[in-house]
């Protein structure tokens, strides 16, 4: 493990009303890595932390598109190339009958790489090496948390946190 | 505002978050009661029961069961069709009810999507043993590349559409599941007093810190899983249906087919739910999160769905006849007036159309009693709807010579009592060891601590 010496300050805050304001005046002062961390998904919280839309619906459409070829080739080259055999007369190539299966796989791929896309590319998990600042904030306590460097920046930061009114205030040594 | 019109809160108590916290994961920190060892152990031995069976019957072969020519889809069908009904409530309220916003979902999607798992479970068995010879079912089931010669499955067969449809609903059902989890795994985690607890919950969180950039993905991944889970779930008794709806048998070749058992479906499936919630809410005391307005809304689905499914009864024989079809019309007149199967047909009637008529009554959805009764009637109800769609239309085919009486022979009875032992061991596991209300959600609809004081004017 490298020494980076990173600092996180951390507010406590105990509603999702309070967060979100305090969410809402970090963004404006533009730190360069905050973050939020909540009990539950608080409304409107993306734009208060100034977050883009999430990526993931391209990549949903990118797997429903795979999956869905994908299912129609395998059976159409299963029945039409590799193993051409006449059962009950049907075409070859009947692919009305190959719509279920077509639909099924479409939506397998898609719930398995949309999951699977969130969890290890968008979140970083599995992780556990990361700081849990406190166990209540995954009950009934709301943090926001601001990574920086340096003692000047720390006493600063904590300045900032007391004006957006955060109930309690520690600076962890880790980072986000 | 007038009483009528007045919304009740989704949880009652008035409770704060932390309450939620303490009192879902109580339910996981304490000691399991007598109670939870009783049942489990009644549970438990009638599974592995029926699973001894089962071992019995794959080395003997399937001829114990009750199946003789023509009546080759038995009990076995009959409990697959079943089960994998069941299933269908729960992502019927975990994916449809969160698209369409009804948040009174939150309290009781967690405990109607692992019964949706467990019932799958249950279903899945069943093909299986059919075949007699699971270890070679691969090859006809799966697209599996093997060196004999190039030997793959028929995908112009509605089973493989069924194998494909029910494998999908499980995986998708799971990843569903375990992805609502993981935020209340990260709470039972950040509870835990004991290192090994700690270790294993934090396994299961993946290293979960609700960080709200996290959340905002998190959000978008379960928006999408509920949208695609939506159309499988329509999707899954479709393919069951084709099945039955392909082949070219009196009572079974009909378009109604699909629809008709998505109403069934969910009908059984809510049953189901309002039976296991009944207990659960009484035994963990969480009257106060599954609370009435619960089991009312479930009730009144049930009737909904009850109506279609006695709709769909009324249109079959109502094509039956239209169609002039003589086959078609003799197994309806046998289904409902024949000297064998009739029994059968007016237990289905009674079951799935006569007892929900109680739940147009609001002093009967709120009668924990007769909703827990009429509950257990709608499943005895559906699974013979499926005994009588499979046996009548099988047992007297086309050649009058080779008509059989079909009847369940004692195994037959075994492996079915065992499905449910199973269905319950797993409930049971389930309620002790993982969070049977999904926290998270549930606080994201309770008043938050500052907008109180404005609610008690």
């Amino acid at each position: 493990m490298t020494k980076s010496m990173k600092t996180c300050v951390v507010g406590y805050f105990f509603s999702p009303e309070a967060i979100l304001e305090a969410a809402k005046k970090t963004r404006d002062r533009k730190f360069e890595k905050f973050d939020t961390f909540l009990p539950f998904p608080v409304h409107g919280m993306d734009q208060a932390m100034g977050l883009k839309r999430s990526p993931l619906p391209y990549v949903a459409f990118a797997a429903a598109m795979a999956g869905m070829s994908g299912g129609f080739l395998l059976q159409t080259w299963t029945h039409s190339f590799s193993w051409r055999v006449n059962i009950a007369g049907k075409p070859m190539f009947s692919w009305p009958a190959y719509i279920p299966v077509t639909f099924e796989t479409a939506i397998l791929i898609t719930g398995l790489v949309t999951t699977a896309f969130m969890f290890v590319a968008l979140l970083g998990l599995p992780n556990f090496n990361k700081k849990i600042f406190h166990p209540d904030l995954t009950s009934h306590r709301f943090a926001l948390a601001i990574e920086v460097e340096g003692e000047q920046q720390v006493e600063a930061v904590k300045q900032f946190m007391k004006e957006i009114q955060a109930q309690e205030i520690e600076a962890v040594e880790a980072s986000l | 505002m007038s009483e009528l019109l007045k919304e009740e809160p989704l949880v009652l108590g008035d409770k704060s978050y932390q309450t939620v916290t303490d009192e879902v994961c109580g339910v996981l920190e304490s000691f399991p009661t007598k109670k939870w060892y009783v049942a489990f152990g009644i549970s438990s031995a009638i599974m592995m029961m029926g699973f001894a069976l089962i071992g019995y019957m794959l080395i003997k072969g399937v001829g114990l069961s009750g199946i003789r020519s023509p009546v080759n889809w038995g009990m076995m069908i009959v409990t697959f069709v079943f089960w994998v009904g069941i299933g269908h409530a729960g992502t019927l309220i975990s994916a449809i009810l969160f698209l369409c916003k009804q948040n009174w979902r939150t309290a009781i999607n967690r405990s109607a999507e692992a019964m949706t798992i467990f019932a799958v479970i249950c279903a899945g068995i069943f093909p299986l043993i059919h075949t007699g010879r699971p270890w070679y079912s691969i090859y006809w089931l799966f697209p599996y590349p093997n060196q004999m010669g190039p030997l793959w499955v028929n995908f112009r067969s509605p089973l493989i559409w069924d194998v494909f449809a029910v494998s999908t609903y499980f995986t998708i059902s799971l990843v569903f599941w375990y992805t609502g989890l993981v935020p209340d795994l990260a709470t039972v985690r950040d509870r835990a007093k004991h290192w090994f607890r700690k270790r294993v919950y934090g396994l299961l969180a993946l290293g979960w810190r609700g960080s709200g950039r996290g959340w905002s993905h998190y959000e978008i991944c379960y928006l999408i899983l509920a949208g695609i889970a939506t159309p499988l779930v329509l999707s899954v008794h479709s393919v069951v249906s084709f099945d039955f709806a392909i082949a070219i048998v009196p009572g079974w070749h009909t378009t109604i087919f699909p629809p008709y058992f998505v109403a069934g479906a969910i009908f059984s499936g809510f049953a189901m739910v309002i039976t296991l919630l009944v207990i659960a809410r009484e035994v963990f005391n969480l009257k106060e999160y599954i609370t009435m307005q619960h089991l009312d809304n479930m009730n009144k689905v049930i009737l909904a769905t009850g109506m279609l499914v006695g709709l769909a009864y009324a249109t079959e024989f109502f094509i039956a006849w239209y169609s002039g079809v003589p086959y078609e019309r003799f197994i309806f007149i046998e289904r409902a007036m024949g000297e064998y199967y009739a029994w059968a047909y007016w237990i289905m009637v009674t079951c799935n159309v006569v007892s929900p008529q109680f739940f147009w009554f609001r002093a009967c959805r709120r009668n924990i009693v007769l909703m827990f009764i009429l509950s257990i009637f709608v499943n005895i109800g559906m699974w013979f709807e499926r005994f009588v769609i499979v046996v009548t239309s099988l047992s007297q085919d086309f050649l009058p010579s080779s008509w059989r009486y079909f009847a369940l022979s004692p195994w037959d009875y075994g492996v079915l009592l065992g499905s449910f032992g199973l269905f319950f061991t797993l409930f049971l596991l389930f309620v002790r060891f993982l969070p049977m209300i999904a926290m998270a959600e549930v606080k994201s609809v309770m008043p938050s601590p500052d907008s109180k004081g404005g609610r008690h004017d």
